[in-house]
């Protein structure tokens, strides 16, 4: 049996699957031997992202002139999670990657993919709150890039200045606040659903307060107990969503605004208090330098001034897969001891305003950093007036919180339908996670 | 007077038609188009109100620089893989197909049923990501050029081999026995004889893949990962984030992309044209 | 393979299926196979548990179940019915006597050349209700144009609008093959009786451009019930889940993780597919003849 195709089209065919080979990189090679390894390393391709990664790379190959590290870089968000998991399951991690800490780090099964970090010497030296949000059966995985983060309100300081405000502790405050900056002529609240992640922030924020009333919520939560529907508390966050909205609080154009729009309002004055997460002012001051001083920041306000408190965002993690051996393995230990220490904080800061205070002991923070960094301080100084976020107390966290809010803060949705809808999309998360009592 | 007037015999031409015609067509296509080359060649700030304005200066040469050399020269990295990628895969659909579609319009069996159904199955079932990957993996074929190769194939046969069934059916069978008589076995009959008469469903078959490969990111993303192996709409993925506040940027590089697959209409245009008109195919 | 079967010699030899064969089964039906088999599981990626048709149930009694279902039809038939009739009508408008033919033809392809994405980012800048330039357009003719894509109303048809800007091109196309390929003596005849334009098109293109017609509805009701890229790129669904179709609720479900369950609404999205698309062939496919 013989297959001769008379045509050219076969051998152009043959020819093609010979060269098709990828470009690959133009310039560099891996070279081999002598002692020299390259190693790669995963980023998420935000901007903030890449220029952390190139910088601390550019130090540590300074110091190491015998590792060469490669950054590559994946979508952020959702579909990020799913290029980690699915490198990860397939055994084609990079040697070195940066992912979420808490519920998100629990998804990607630490045990079976990740190399313990317990033996290293520098894990004394990482926060005690930091390293539970890394930790899977009692052995710590991962080292924090980045500070800690605030989820809380931005505030434009000259606009309260200017009306004779001053930060509220409370939503009373806080309506009263908006109210007065509204008939000032200027948009009390900044929202931008064009990214639906930034809608979160009144309801994951508010966590503090809702700890706050209901100290065991998070467990309860764990276990099936609790519902954001039927908890007085965590419904709150879903209820100031609508509340904003429905007092017409709102930028005119908040369906389809921006984060880059609400950090532009925010700074220039086109609009007062803007809830976010800390991790966006070294962005905001990057293109705005008075920003620097002209935005602050108060915890989002819950009933009780007393109880009034910042919830807090532990810092992203990089990961060792259990892929990584030999040399390689070794290249990339090194490289996480820089990351966490006080040259790697130095090398961190040199790439951009940090979000908040580093979870490495020894890492100071500079002296001038934005006035909203600063209004977080007293926050975390003060025994009992900041929690972590949820997400980092519990590993149950719904993959559709984002859509919810949108829909509540544009009135197409009441919040306690909301509150109903998310307790159902969280189900689905803790009977995949394989949590007893769903 | 050809076929096309035929269809509307009037003697003239429409001018009024004509008119309309144009002008819509201006404001449905060539604005949003314009738009982009606009906003392309602005300075940050001036893009950054995205108004349909002209730019106050034109920065064409920075724009273009800064995005081909975004991310150590990713762009240059891209378009070589892209190009690779759209030529190996796509002439690898029109033959493996075109054979396929011969086969299965021309031979009647009681499998036809159940290949029809492979075939539109292909159109419908969206591919399963990680067990494909376990597959290329046995083979070693896992972030490599060929395997990616392979996949687009895979993924793109059943419509081309729609299409190329569609179209066998306008060839007379008396050609393919006529060849037989003249001694002509399987291959020569078909690369020989038919294949050439396919000419135009291969221009379609070539022009629809090959903005359908070179556009196409998820297969990439999942199947040929990494920076190195960036292909060009992975390029505007990443930038996409990277760009958020710089759309000059982002649209140079939506550009820049889009000008592959018009050249390569360009050039197919006369033959698409010149293949239809002809109408000598129907023989 | 000539010396075996000399009595029934066929010159369609069934070799030629052979390397499509071993390529599309290796790369697509046995990864399909697979998938069904996890679609009865939990699956993490990590590990797998076998549980029976839980995913089904569970994706059956998803909120936006109805809604996606019901969103997924109105795209898809919006879609490929304006594409059948635009496509047509332009396919006759750019076979006629008309001047800048060429160009028109360019322009009406133009939009198939350019990436998902990056029509997605163009249209969601136009669409913008405060800044585009739609909307700016509609100002100076002093309407005050809706948020296309932030108003719940109105977010679906805008996306399906900009799929049929993208894709009416292919459409044309497929017609324009049809109607060049209609035999002349058929025209002619047409003319020597006297028939109108009118008629020409009622008798004559109409009917002979069946399988373009029904090449264009197959293709793009398929590509309208699975459509997913531009959606995605434009509204993600939103606002809130006003635009999500089918895929999509399926490609969150993936991207949050449940991949079991997500496997399980392909499974379910391809069923309901084949049982909308397959009758729909052979009803078309009936009266299709041999030229």
């Amino acid at each position: 049996m013989t297959i001769r195709p008379p045509s050219t089209a076969l051998a152009l065919i043959g020819l093609l699957a010979l060269t098709g080979c990828s470009a690959g990189s133009l310039g560099s090679s891996d070279s081999g031997g002598d002692g020299k390894v390259t190693i790669s390393y995963l980023i998420g391709n935000q901007d903030q992202d890449v220029k952390t990664a190139e910088q601390l790379v550019k130090d540590f190959t300074a110091k190491n002139p015998d590792i060469t590290i490669k950054t590559e870089t994946r979508p952020a968000g959702t579909e990020g999670d799913n290029i980690v998991k699915t490198r990860l399951s397939t055994g084609d991690m990079p040697e070195v990657f940066n992912y979420n800490t808490g519920s998100l780090f629990q998804a990607i099964a630490p045990q079976k993919n990740l190399v313990p970090l317990s033996d290293q010497p520098y894990v004394g030296d990482l926060d005690e709150n930091f390293k539970k949000t890394v930790t899977a059966d009692g052995q710590v995985y991962g080292v924090p890039v980045g500070g800690f983060m605030g989820g809380a309100v931005l505030y434009n300081i000259p606009i309260y200045t200017r009306l004779g405000l001053k930060p509220p502790t409370t939503w009373a405050e806080f309506m009263a606040n908006s109210a007065k900056i509204k008939a000032a002529g200027i948009p009390p609240v900044i929202q931008t659903y064009g990214e639906t992640w930034t809608s979160q922030l009144f309801v994951l924020g508010d966590f503090h307060n809702v700890a706050a009333v209901e100290p065991d919520f998070a467990d309860k939560y764990t276990k099936n107990q609790a519902k954001y529907a039927t908890s007085p508390a965590a419904l709150k966050g879903f209820e100031h969503t609508e509340a904003v909205h429905d007092a017409g609080y709102e930028n005119k154009d908040f369906a389809s605004a921006k984060l880059p729009d609400g950090l532009r309002m925010l700074a220039q004055g086109k609009g007062a208090q803007y809830p976010i997460l800390s991790g966006v002012v070294a962005n905001m001051v990057a293109t705005y330098p008075d920003a620097a001083k002209n935005v602050g920041l108060f915890a989002l306000p819950g009933d009780d001034a007393s109880k009034n408190g910042l919830t807090v965002w532990t810092p992203g993690a990089n990961y060792i897969p259990k892929t990584t051996t030999g040399a390689k393995l070794d290249a990339a230990k090194k490289f996480l001891a820089f990351i966490a220490s006080p040259d790697g904080c130095k090398s961190q800061t040199a790439a951009g305003a940090p979000t908040g205070p580093y979870a490495v002991k020894g890492c100071e923070l500079p002296a001038d950093v934005p006035q909203a960094i600063k209004d977080m301080q007293p926050y975390l100084d003060k025994q009992g007036a900041s929690s972590l976020a949820l997400e980092f107390v519990s590993p149950v966290k719904g993959p559709s919180l984002e859509q919810i809010t949108v829909e509540v803060g544009s009135g197409i949705r009441k919040a306690k339908d909301g509150a109903a809808r998310y307790d159902e999309d969280v189900k689905k998360q803790a009977q995949q996670l394989g949590l007893a009592g769903w | 007077m050809s076929t096309a007037e035929l269809v509307n015999h009037k003697p003239g031409r429409n001018y009024l038609l004509s008119a309309v015609a144009i002008v819509v067509s201006i404001v449905v296509f060539i604005i949003p188009f314009a738009f982009i080359v606009l906003t392309a060649v602005k300075d940050r700030q001036q893009a950054a109100s995205l108004d349909f304005s002209w730019p106050h200066q034109l920065r064409i040469v920075q724009n273009f620089v800064e995005v081909v050399k975004a991310r150590d020269y990713m762009l240059v990295i891209a378009f070589i893989n892209s190009t690779i990628l759209t030529v190996a895969s796509v002439a690898g659909m029109v033959v493996l197909a075109a054979m396929a579609g011969f086969v299965l319009q021309r031979r009647k069996s009681r499998w036809n049923g159940f290949i029809n159904f492979l075939v539109l199955s292909g159109l419908i079932i969206p591919p399963a990501v990680v067990p494909t990957i376990w597959v290329l993996q046995k083979f070693g074929l896992f972030k490599t050029m060929p395997g990616l190769i392979l996949i687009e194939i895979a993924f793109g046969l059943s419509f081309c081999v729609l299409l190329f069934r569609a179209f066998v059916a306008t060839i007379p069978r008396e050609l393919d026995e006529a060849a037989t008589i003249d001694g002509a076995g399987p291959l020569r009959l078909f690369f020989g004889v038919i294949f050439p008469l396919l000419r135009s469903v291969i221009v379609t078959v070539v022009v629809v893949q090959s903005v359908a490969v070179f556009n196409d990111f998820t297969n990439p993303l999942y199947f040929l990962p990494g920076d190195q192996n960036a292909t060009v709409q992975l390029t505007l993925y990443n930038f996409q984030s990277q760009f958020s506040t710089q759309y000059n940027l982002l649209f140079m590089n939506i550009l820049l992309i889009t000008i592959p697959p018009l050249i390569m209409f360009l050039f197919f245009n006369r033959q698409i044209v010149a293949g239809m008109t002809s109408g000598a195919i129907k023989g | 393979m000539r010396a075996s079967a000399p009595k029934a010699y066929t010159p369609y030899s069934n070799w030629f299926y052979l390397p499509s064969a071993i390529i599309y089964g290796v790369l697509f039906i046995v990864p399909t196979f697979a998938s069904l088999y996890f679609s009865l599981t939990r699956w993490s990626l990590f590990e797998s548990k076998f549980i029976g048709l839980e995913n089904f149930k569970l994706f059956f009694s998803e909120p936006q179940l109805v809604k996606g279902f019901t969103n997924t039809l109105i795209f898809a038939v919006v879609t490929s019915g304006s594409k059948v009739v635009l496509g047509l009508l332009l396919a006759v408008l750019l076979t006629s006597q008309i001047v800048a033919r060429g160009y028109l033809r360019s322009v009406v392809f133009f939009p198939v050349l350019v990436s998902t994405i990056g029509v997605g980012i163009t249209f969601t800048v136009l669409m913008n209700p405060d800044h585009g330039l739609i909307n700016g357009g509609l100002s100076a003719l002093g309407i005050d144009g809706p948020g296309w894509l932030t108003d719940p109303k109105y977010a679906l048809l805008s996306v399906a609008a900009v799929d049929i800007w993208k894709g009416v091109g292919l459409a044309t196309l497929i017609y324009i093959a049809g109607i060049v390929s209609i035999p002349r003596e058929y025209l002619e005849a047409a003319r020597v009786d006297g028939a109108s334009s009118w008629e020409t098109f009622r008798r004559i293109v109409l009917p002979l451009s069946r399988p373009a017609t029904v090449t264009v509805i197959i293709l793009s009701l398929i590509g309208g019930l699975r459509s997913f890229e531009l959606i995605w790129a434009m509204t993600r669904g939103g606002p809130g889940f006003t635009s999500d179709v089918i895929a999509s609720v399926i490609y969150k479900q993936y991207q949050a993780g449940f991949y079991g369950l997500s496997t399980a609404g392909n499974v379910v999205l391809f069923i309901a597919v084949t049982a909308i698309v397959l009758p729909l062939s052979y009803f078309l496919n009936r009266k299709e003849v041999d030229l």
